[in-house]
C-alpha cells in the first residue's frame, strides 16, 4: 500500500556505527504448541525455515523465525506478505490451538552496523552481548523499553522494538553511537 | 610551608606545565600533579574550614580517604561541589574555590563557633530539638544553617554526558596495586574472563613509593611489565580512573569510570557506569593509613605519613622543610626515610611505643634520624599551620618535656585494610589484635544464590601487611577465583619479595594514654564532620552504646568521606569509655558507593529528550505541528487541545466541543489498547475478566464492559467487540493496555494454565480514528467504500471493509453521545488515512479536538472514566454500574469481594451529577461538607466531586461527585466549601448524571 510508513521513514545516523531504521518489515507474532507438527509445517511454509530452539532464529527463503517464549514465535517477513501469511497460518492450523496475528505496523526495526555493534548495545542492554553469536536472539531491554536484537553478522545488530517508542530508541542509540563515546578506544 | 622540590616526582612531567586558579589566585603545577599535589607545590597548605567550627583545614591525605580538603571545581555548567583535591587530576584551565567560609578562607567569621565549640557538643542539633521548644525554630536552625554545609549547589544544566556499560565477566578485581596485578595475573593466565579495575590513573598501588622488590626488580618495573603482560592477553579488559563503587546480591557490582574528568569538553561521556556481572570478585583495595589522636591533630601541615611520602616521591612535593614523624608503627619510619633522602630535615620520630628496635628503626638512626620511643605528641602548636609540637611520654598525662620546632608533622595510627566493599553485601570480619584492625574473614565471605562465597578479597585488604605476604595472597585470590568459575588455575608461582623483619605495632588510640579533657577536647577523630574524642566519650556517658546510635548521635563518620579514617578510631575510643574490647563493639555498616559517584553517572542517558521514553501515534506529529497543547497519558502524550491563534485553551476545548455536537469531530485515539483473546476458552475467560458476559455477545456486534481486581475495585473499562466464534477484540484505557494484559496473561498463567486462551496486544498494530458529530456518516459515504447506514451498520457493531481505499475496520460507537464511529487503520497508514479524513472532511466541518473536549462530551453524557470516577477504591455499584454486572455468572474476578459487608454497605457514597445553584464550575475533588463533625472533631463529608467542567454544550458547570445515599436525594443542595481562601461555600444541586440526551436518541441514528 503506498500510503504505508514505517516509524522513522528509514532515517540513519553515522556515529561510530552507523543506526539505520529499517523502514516496513512484516513481522508475525505467532502463539501455539511449538512442538506440534501441523504449526512447524504452517511455520516452514510460510518462511521456509525449521522451528528454532530455545533463544535461537532460524532463516527460510521467505522469512526468518524467531523463539520468544516457549509458546511464542516472531515470523520476520516482507511487509507486503503479512497479512496473507496471518490467514494461511490460521487455516492451516484451524485445528489447533493457535493464534497468528500481523504486528508489522507494532515495531520499529534497526540495524546496528559497525565493528563496535557490541559495545554500542551493550551501552543499552544488560545482555551479554559478547555471549550473543548470530543465530541467537535475545529478548531484553534497551535503556527504559522492551526490545529484543540478534547478529545478522560480527558487525551487525538488528534490534526490534515497539512503534511508539521507536523515536526513543532512535533517539537513544544515537547518544550511544555518538563519536568520543568509544569504550575501547 | 610546603613547596616543589628541584628534581623528583615519578609520576609528574615537569616539562608540561599545567595552569589553574584557586580561589582566583593564578597558579601552576604540572601534568601528572592532583589537584592536591599541586596546591601543595605552591605552598597553599590552607584549603578549607571545618563543617561545624569552621577551623583552618589542610589536606590530610592523598587519595580517596581525605576528609578535609574538598572544593568547589569548575564554573557554570561544569560546576561540582565537594569535589576532593586528592583524587583530582590537574588539567590546564582548572578552576576551584573552596568551601565553608565566609567571608574568606583566611579570615571566616563562622570560625566564632570554634570558641564556643563547648556549647555544640555531640548531640548538639537532637539538644536543640527538645529545649527551650521555640529554640531550635528561632534560635538554632537559623545559627546550624548559616553555619554548617559544604560545597555551593550548582546553579546551572550539566553540560556534559555521562552513560552507561553492561560488562558480564568472570572475574572482576577491584584494585590495580600489586595485588591486584598479581591476582589478574593468576587469573588472566587461565583464560577465564577478567575486568581489573584501577580508581586513579596510575598502576600499582603505593608499592612503587613504599619500595622494595619483586622478582628480582624494583617494585616500579614490575608493574610496567606486569601491566604490558596483561594487556597483551584477550581475554583481560584493564581500566583505570575506574573505581569499584559498589558490590552487590549476585556478583552485580558498578565501576565508576571518571573518562573525562581531567579533559573536560573533548565530547566524551564525562562519567561511565560500569554495571558489571562477575561470577567472582576479588577485592585488591588496599588499605588506608589511620590517623592519631592527639591535640591539635586537624591543623593544617599534620598529615598522614604515607601521604606526606607519597607528596614527595609521587610528585616531587615536599610539605614542609621540618617534618616531625609521630607513629606507632614501622612503617612510619619510610616517610622519615624518604624526607632524609629529599634533602628535607626531620627533627625527630616520636614512637609512641616503649622502644623502637626495627630494621627500620635502625635505618633512620643510621640515617642521623633522632628517634624517641615512649614519646608522644602533648600538642601541636599553631593555627592556620603548624608552627611546633610538644613532646611528652605516650604513658602520662602530657605534661610537655620540650618542645620542637617544625612546619608538618607526619602521623601513623597504623593501617586498616579496606574492607567496603567486601561488607557490602554482607562479608564479615575479624579483629586482628596483632595490627590493631578489622579484616575480612575469609570463612564468611558475602554468599551469591548458591550459598557459595562471590568475593575473596587480595593483598592489604585482605590483611596482609609486607609486600611479600601481599603478592602471595595476591596470587592465591586470582587462583581461588579461576577455580570457583570453573577454571584451571595456572600453575606459575606467586612473584616473589624478600620477607622483612618488623617490629610489631602497638595500638594508640589516645595520645597521650592519659591525656585529660581539655586535650581531649583537640583530638579530632571525623576532621570533615568535627568530632573529637571527648564527643565519643560524652555520647558513651549519655549511654550511647551502640556504634550505630553513637555514629548518628556524635555525626562520626557520616561525612562525605564515610569515616574513613575515623571509623576504627572513633569505635575504640567508644569501647574504651564503654569499658569494653573493641571487636564487641563492632562497627558500623558499610555502604555502598566507596566514594561519593555523581548522579549524572547514575542517570546515565536519561536526560534530555531520552529522559523517559514518550509514547507518539502515528499521528504524533500532525499534533505537534498544529501546535497542539500536549498532556501525558501514561507514557503517551495525548493532544489536549489544538489552540488556535489568539485562543485561550478553554475557549479552544469550546470550540472543539460545539464543533462536535454540531458538525463533525475528530479525535487521534489511536493510544486505545486493544487485546485480541483468542482460543476455544476465550469466552469462559472474558466471563471472568469482565463484570459483564462476554460470552454471549454475538458476532459482529460490541458490548461495553467492566473490569475489577479480586477485591472487587473497578480497574478498567472498554467496548468488546466478537470477531469470531473464538475471537474477541477488547479495548482497554489508553494507560492500561499494558496493564491489563499483564492482568490478562497472570491469570492465564498462573491460574487458568490449562485454559485454551492466547492474548496478543495490538495496540501499536493500529491506528484508530474517532469519527463523531451529525455529518459523520456523510464524510465516511463521501470515502466510499462500504456500506455505514444505519441498517447495515446499527449501534454498538462493527464491520471490515474499505474506506476511501484504506483497509478498515469500523465500530459504531459513540464515547460522546454522537453519531460516531471509531475505525482502525494499520499504523503504517494512520497518518494517511488522518490527513484523508480531514481532507475530505473539510466541507462537513471537520476538525481535530483533544482529549479535554473528550472528556467533557463524555461527561455531558454522564459517562465514568477510569482515573476521575474511579481511584482504586471504588466499584462499580458505586457508579451505578449494577447494569453491566452479570447477575446470571456464576463468577468473575471481584464478585466475591463485593459481597464483603463493607462493599455491600448502603452508606457508601454514590455517584450522581452535580449542578451548581448558580451555573459555576466547581472545583475538581472538592469535598461536600455535611452537618456535624467525625470523632476527630472535623466537620462532616458526604461526598467529594469527581469530574467537574464548563460545558460549552449547556453553558454552564457540570459536574460528577461520590455522594452518601446520593441517588435518594435527588434534587438536594448541598454545600462545597472552598479552599482558596475566600471561605465561600458553592452550592449545588444533585441531579441525574446525564445531562446530554438521556435516551440516546443522537448517537443513534
Amino acid at each position: 500500500m503506498s500510503n504505508a510508513v514505517s516509524t522513522l521513514n528509514g532515517a540513519s545516523f553515522d556515529g561510530y556505527v552507523r543506526v539505520e531504521e529499517q523502514g516496513l518489515v512484516g513481522m508475525i507474532t505467532l502463539r501455539g504448541d511449538l512442538a506440534s507438527k501441523p504449526l512447524a509445517k504452517a511455520v516452514k511454509a510460510a518462511t521456509g525455515a525449521a522451528m528454532p530452539g530455545q533463544g535461537e532464529i532460524a532463516s527460510g527463503d521467505k522469512g526468518r523465525v524467531g523463539w520468544m517464549s516457549p509458546d511464542e514465535l516472531l515470523l520476520i517477513v516482507d511487509h507486503a506478505d503479512a497479512n496473507d501469511m496471518v490467514a494461511a497460518l490460521t487455516k492451516a492450523l484451524a485445528g489447533e490451538h493457535a493464534l497468528a496475528v500481523n504486528v508489522s505496523d507494532a515495531r520499529t526495526v534497526f540495524r546496528i552496523i559497525g565493528a563496535a555493534t557490541r559495545e554500542v548495545v551493550a551501552k543499552v542492554s544488560p545482555a551479554d552481548v559478547n555471549a550473543l553469536s548470530p543465530g541467537q536472539l535475545r529478548r531484553t531491554r534497551i535503556a527504559q523499553i522492551p526490545a529484543a536484537f540478534h547478529l545478522i553478522d560480527e558487525e551487525t545488530a538488528e534490534l526490534v522494538c515497539f512503534r511508539s517508542v521507536g523515536k526513543y530508541a532512535f533517539d537513544l542509540l544515537k547518544d550511544a553511537a555518538l563519536p568520543g563515546g568509544e569504550v575501547y578506544a | 610551608m610546603s613547596t616543589r622540590l628541584a628534581s623528583g616526582g615519578r609520576l609528574i612531567d615537569r616539562s608540561k606545565v599545567k595552569n589553574f586558579t584557586f580561589n582566583g589566585k593564578k597558579m601552576q603545577g604540572y601534568e601528572g600533579d592532583t589537584l592536591a599535589a599541586a596546591l601543595l607545590g605552591t605552598g597553599q597548605t590552607l584549603v578549607g574550614r571545618s563543617f561545624k567550627y569552621h577551623r583552618p583545614r589542610g589536606i590530610l591525605a592523598s587519595g580517596a580517604e581525605e576528609p578535609n580538603a574538598l572544593v568547589n571545581m569548575g564554573t557554570g555548567g561544569r560546576f561540582e561541589p565537594n569535589q576532593r583535591v586528592t583524587t583530582t587530576e590537574l588539567f590546564d584551565g582548572l578552576t576551584a574555590t573552596s568551601q565553608n567560609h565566609w567571608p574568606s578562607l583566611e579570615f571566616d567569621v563562622g570560625v566564632v563557633n570554634n570558641y564556643v565549640s563547648r556549647f555544640l557538643p555531640a548531640g548538639f542539633y537532637y539538644k536543640t530539638f527538645m529545649f527551650p521548644r521555640a529554640g531550635w525554630k528561632h534560635v538554632f536552625e537559623p545559627i546550624v544553617r548559616q553555619s554548617a554545609g559544604l560545597g555551593q549547589v550548582p546553579t546551572e544544566g550539566d553540560v556534559d554526558r555521562y552513560e552507561h556499560f553492561y560488562h558480564h565477566t568472570d572475574v572482576l578485581i577491584v584494585g590495580g596495586g600489586v595485588a591486584g596485578l598479581a591476582a589478574a595475573l593468576a587469573a588472566g593466565q587461565s583464560g577465564k574472563s577478567v575486568l581489573l579495575m584501577e580508581q586513579t590513573a596510575h598502576w600499582g598501588g603505593r608499592a612503587p613509593v613504599d619500595g622494595g622488590t619483586i622478582d628480582g626488580k624494583d617494585c616500579g618495573t614490575w608493574v610496567n611489565e606486569t601491566v604490558a603482560a596483561l594487556e597483551a592477553m584477550d581475554n583481560v579488559t584493564l581500566r583505570i580512573r575506574t573505581m569499584g563503587s559498589g558490590v552487590y546480591d549476585h556478583g552485580y557490582a558498578l565501576g565508576y569510570e571518571r573518562v573525562a574528568d581531567h579533559t573536560p569538553g573533548d565530547g566524551r561521556p564525562r562519567h561511565r557506569l560500569w554495571r558489571i556481572r562477575a561470577q567472582q570478585i576479588i577485592t585488591a583495595t588496599g588499605s588506608i593509613e589511620r590517623t592519631l589522636s592527639f591535640a591539635g591533630n586537624d591543623i593544617p601541615g599534620v598529615m598522614l605519613a604515607s601521604a606526606v611520602r607519597d607528596y614527595v616521591v609521587n610528585w616531587g612535593v615536599s610539605v614542609g622543610d621540618r617534618t616531625v614523624v609521630v607513629t606507632n608503627n614501622d612503617d612510619a619510619y619510610r616517610t622519615a626515610l624518604a624526607l632524609k633522602n629529599a634533602g628535607l630535615d626531620v627533627p625527630v620520630i616520636l614512637d609512641a611505643r616503649p622502644e623502637a628496635t626495627g630494621p627500620l628503626a635502625e635505618a633512620a638512626r643510621a640515617a642521623g634520624i633522632r628517634v624517641e620511643a615512649g614519646k608522644a605528641i602533648a600538642k601541636v602548636h599553631g593555627g592556620k599551620k603548624v608552627t611546633g609540637v610538644s613532646i611528652c611520654a605516650q604513658v602520662g598525662e602530657g605534661a610537655a618535656l620540650e618542645e620542637i620546632k617544625c612546619d608538618a608533622v607526619a602521623m601513623s595510627g597504623g593501617w586498616s585494610p579496606v574492607v567496603h566493599l567486601w561488607s557490602h553485601c554482607g562479608g564479615k570480619l575479624i579483629w586482628d589484635e596483632a595490627h590493631a584492625h578489622f579484616r575480612p574473614d575469609p570463612d564468611r565471605a558475602p554468599t551469591s544464590h548458591d550459598g557459595k562465597g562471590f568475593v575473596i578479597t587480595a593483598g592489604a585488604a585482605s590483611g596482609a601487611m609486607s609486600l611479600a605476604d601481599v603478592l602471595v595472597d595476591g596470587d592465591a585470590a586470582g587462583k581461588s577465583a579461576v577455580a570457583a568459575v570453573g577454571g584451571e588455575a595456572s600453575k606459575a608461582a606467586a612473584p616473589k619479595s624478600d620477607a622483612e623483619e618488623t617490629q610489631p605495632m602497638a595500638a594508640v588510640w589516645i595520645m597521650p594514654q592519659g591525656a585529660g579533657p581539655k586535650k581531649r577536647m583537640k583530638m579530632w577523630l571525623d576532621f570533615q564532620n568535627d568530632v573529637k574524642v571527648s564527643d565519643v566519650q560524652l555520647a558513651a556517658r549519655e549511654g550511647y552504646e551502640s556504634v550505630e546510635h553513637t555514629k548518628r548521635y556524635t555525626t562520626l563518620g557520616m561525612a562525605t568521606d564515610q569515616g574513613k579514617l575515623s571509623n576504627i578510631n572513633g569505635l575504640a575510643v567508644l569501647s574504651d569509655a564503654l569499658n569494653q574490647e573493641i571487636p564487641t563493639t563492632g562497627t558500623t555498616t558499610f555502604r555502598p558507593p566507596y566514594t561519593p559517584i555523581s548522579l549524572g553517572a547514575i542517570t546515565g542517558e536519561a536526560r534530555g529528550e531520552i529522559f523517559q521514553p514518550i509514547r507518539r501515534t502515528p499521528m504524533h506529529e500532525w499534533h505537534e505541528e498544529q501546535g497542539a497543547y500536549m498532556e501525558p497519558v501514561g507514557h503517551w502524550r495525548r493532544p489536549y487541545t489544538y489552540p488556535r491563534k489568539g485562543e485561550s485553551h478553554a475557549e479552544a476545548v469550546n470550540r472543539e466541543v460545539l464543533n462536535t455536537r454540531e458538525r463533525l469531530g475528530l479525535l487521534d485515539a489511536s493510544t486505545l489498547g486493544k487485546l485480541i483473546v483468542k482460543g476455544a476458552d476465550a469466552g469462559k475467560f472474558l466471563d471472568m475478566m469482565y463484570t459483564n458476559m462476554m460470552s454471549n455477545l454475538a458476532v459482529g456486534k460490541c458490548r461495553y464492559g467492566l473490569m475489577c481486581s479480586e477485591n472487587g475495585f473497578l480497574s478498567d473499562d472498554g467496548v468488546v467487540a466478537r470477531i469470531d466464534e473464538d475471537t474477541w477484540l477488547c479495548h482497554t484505557t489508553s494507560g492500561g493496555a499494558d496493564r491489563i494484559h499483564g492482568h490478562m496473561e497472570e491469570w492465564l498463567q498462573c491460574e487458568w494454565w490449562d485454559w485454551n486462551v492466547y492474548v496478543a496486544n495490538v495496540t501499536e498494530q493500529l491506528a484508530q480514528v474517532a469519527v463523531v458529530g451529525p455529518n459523520a456518516r456523510k464524510l465516511l459515504e463521501k470515502l466510499g467504500g462500504m456500506d455505514v447506514s444505519k441498517e447495515t451498520l446499527p449501534f454498538m457493531q462493527w464491520k471490515d471493509g474499505t474506506l476511501g481505499g484504506f483497509e478498515a475496520r469500523v465500530y459504531r460507537i459513540s464515547f460522546s453521545g454522537e453519531l460516531s464511529y471509531e475505525i482502525a487503520v494499520p499504523a503504517s497508514q494512520g497518518r494517511a488515512f488522518w490527513d484523508k479524513l480531514h481532507e475530505a472532511g473539510e466541507e462537513f466541518g471537520a476538525m481535530a479536538y483533544g482529549t479535554e473536549a473528550l472528556h467533557i462530551m463524555r461527561a455531558e453524557k454522564g459517562f465514568i472514566m477510569i482515573g476521575d470516577e474511579t481511584d482504586g477504591t471504588v466499584i462499580p455499584q458505586d457508579l451505578g454500574l449494577n447494569w453491566a454486572i452479570s447477575k446470571k455468572k456464576e463468577d468473575f474476578i471481584g464478585k466475591r469481594a463485593h459481597t464483603r459487608a463493607h462493599m455491600a454497605d448502603p452508606e457508601r457514597w454514590k455517584l450522581v451529577g452535580l449542578e451548581t445553584l448558580d451555573g459555576s464550575v466547581l472545583p475538581d475533588g472538592a469535598y461536600a461538607q455535611g452537618d456535624g463533625e467525625n470523632a476527630n472533631g472535623q466537620k462532616t463529608v458526604i461526598g467529594r466531586v469527581t469530574s467537574t467542567y464548563h460545558s460549552p454544550t449547556l453553558k454552564k458547570g457540570i459536574a460528577m461527585g461520590l455522594v452518601l445515599h446520593g441517588p435518594d436525594r435527588m434534587g438536594e443542595v448541598i454545600s462545597f466549601p472552598t479552599v482558596d481562601g475566600t471561605n465561600t461555600v458553592i452550592k449545588a444541586r444533585i441531579c441525574d448524571p446525564v445531562f446530554y440526551d438521556k435516551d440516546g436518541e443522537k448517537q443513534n441514528v
